[in-house]
């Protein structure tokens, strides 16, 4: 029964890797609102497998507030968002796509090899998901750094917390509450400032293109 | 030794002789899910019926290189379906060559097509040709990469080898064997010139890469080429069930498994004819400059399997 489960929390993993790559190859910013909510559902659903076999209560809570959270609330703000802004078929990438794809390759297997002799230290049945937990930091990163536009850099942000949270369900079995409604409650509060800075950017800019931000303005 | 050799003559033949009608399948169900009633599953053996009694036209500046390339390609075809295990493992013909190999019979057959599609030096043969290398550059690796990962799991490269180790034990979720056959999925799409990649429907200069280099052969030459592709296909569905999906496939020795093996692979050839030519109707065709980012998704896919195997 154990190792079922430790295989069905791989297999999840391989999931969330998978999204991950879909969301750094995608070209238009509704479809990876969509992606960046099932990343929350598969996040959601991995952190009750989790719960489930080890017996820990207090996951069971965090993965109803991931699920509640970053299944639902924060994917349907930023939905609201871009069709208010009118930027549903946005497209931007600094490096062609294939490019991108073989330096996430790269990211990957770096962070496998800097995972490996964490997880052969530690005993918890999530052990060998932790280069996969690493891997989605780094590949939302890379989203982040490749992306011209606000708001595919703020999905990548909040790709990176996802991909936080999964290492922390993995490599200690959850962070204490206190600590987990702290984040949400940031997160929560970060999508909304990040929401209203999106109108101010482009009400002084006239587009969402952050470089214009690098110019300077004596007046 | 002489059941083991009568096992491998059936095995071959099998494949060799039912290959069209796989085709047929496709093509019948194609036509249904498009509302069009079919030429009936038969079709492709009418149609070789008709090419073999015809007369071959040849033009004149072509060279005994375009007249040998069919048989060549046939004769890749049939040592692959030689190979792979589909009804039993018992298959002495396979100790002759690994999956790697395979890739290599593979590539001869598309080697000599290219060739003799530039040997008349018409516009249309040195285009597809030129298409074609450039799908099978990116293809192959991508397959490379697909077939390690059933290889590491087995520690073994031998097709035969790897049935055994996947079919007859318990079963245990591999992600990074769901990764391989997704890309897999893909490459096989792009190599036997389906629709995301290839319209094998069309002589649209636009839209073809196979059709293209083809263009010049008549009657029996076309006839093999034409067979031969079906075999392809048949080769491509017989190593993805053998890779993926071996549960059914008889042990050596194990006569009693044969007939219930042969029914699994009958069904297992069915849906997957069926699911072929679903996914062709519902996707589009790509223009010929996104398919490298279509192959580079599957060599990706590949490379991931194989890196979650560390896990």
């Amino acid at each position: 029964m154990a190792t079922f489960t430790g295989q069905l929390i791989n297999f999840l993993a391989a999931l969330l890797l998978l999204i991950a790559f879909a969301m750094l190859s995608q070209r238009r910013i509704l479809s990876l609102i969509h992606l960046f909510a099932w990343q929350g559902f598969v996040l959601a659903l991995s952190t009750t497998v989790v719960a489930y076999s080890t017996g820990q209560p207090h996951l069971y809570y965090s993965a109803f507030l991931t699920l509640m959270l970053k299944a639902f609330l924060l994917p349907w703000i930023l939905h609201r968002l871009i069709i208010r802004l009118n930027i549903k078929w946005d497209v931007e990438t600094m490096i062609n796509v294939p490019t991108t794809m073989l330096v996430g390759i790269a990211l990957v297997i770096f962070a496998f090899n800097l995972a490996a002799p964490i997880s052969q230290l530690a005993d918890t049945i999530t052990r060998s998901t932790l280069g996969i937990a690493m891997a989605s930091v780094l590949l939302s990163f890379l989203m982040m750094i490749t992306r011209h536009k606000a708001v595919a850099q703020v999905v990548g942000f909040l790709a990176m917390e996802n991909g936080l949270f999964f290492a922390a369900t993995s490599a200690t079995y959850g962070m204490p509450m206190v600590v987990e409604l702290g984040i949400a409650l940031d997160v929560l509060v970060g999508t909304f400032i990040f929401g209203i800075f999106f109108f101010q950017i482009r009400e002084t800019f006239d587009s969402l293109d952050i470089k214009n931000l690098e110019k300077l303005k004596e007046d | 030794m002489i059941s083991s050799i009568f096992s491998q003559l059936f095995q071959t033949l099998l494949i060799v002789v039912l290959a069209p009608l796989l085709l047929g399948w496709v093509n019948q169900c194609r036509a249904w899910l498009q509302n069009r009633r079919g030429a009936g599953v038969l079709q492709p053996y009418r149609v070789l019926h008709k090419l073999f009694h015809k007369d071959a036209v040849l033009a004149d500046n072509a060279s005994s290189l375009f007249r040998t390339a069919p048989y060549i390609q046939f004769a890749c075809m049939v040592l692959v379906a030689s190979i792979v295990p589909i009804v039993a493992t018992d298959l002495p013909f396979a100790a002759a060559a690994d999956v790697i190999a395979l890739v290599g019979l593979f590539a001869l057959a598309r080697l000599f097509a290219a060739l003799a599609a530039m040997d008349v030096g018409t516009a249309f043969g040195s285009m597809g040709a030129r298409r074609e290398m450039l799908v099978a550059s990116l293809a192959e690796p991508a397959l490379l990469m697909i077939l390690f990962t059933p290889a590491l799991i087995a520690h073994s490269t031998s097709l035969t080898t790897i049935v055994e180790a996947l079919a007859h034990r318990e079963v245990v979720l591999y992600p990074s064997l769901a990764f391989a056959a997704v890309a897999f999925a893909m490459v096989a799409l792009a190599e036997n010139a389906r629709i995301p990649v290839d319209n094998p429907a069309t002589h649209l200069e636009l839209t073809m890469i196979h059709e293209a280099m083809i263009l010049e052969y008549s009657a029996r030459h076309l006839a093999l080429i034409e067979w031969a592709s079906a075999i392809k296909l048949s080769n491509y569905s017989a190593i993805g069930i053998a890779l993926f999906l071996p549960w059914g496939i008889a042990g050596a020795g194990d006569w009693s498994g044969v007939p219930l093996a042969l029914a699994v692979l009958f069904v297992k050839l069915l849906l997957g004819g069926a699911g072929l030519a679903l996914l062709e109707t519902l996707s589009a065709k790509l223009r010929i400059f996104r398919a490298p980012e279509f192959l580079g998704t599957a060599f990706l896919l590949a490379v991931l399997g194989m890196l979650m195997l560390e896990l």
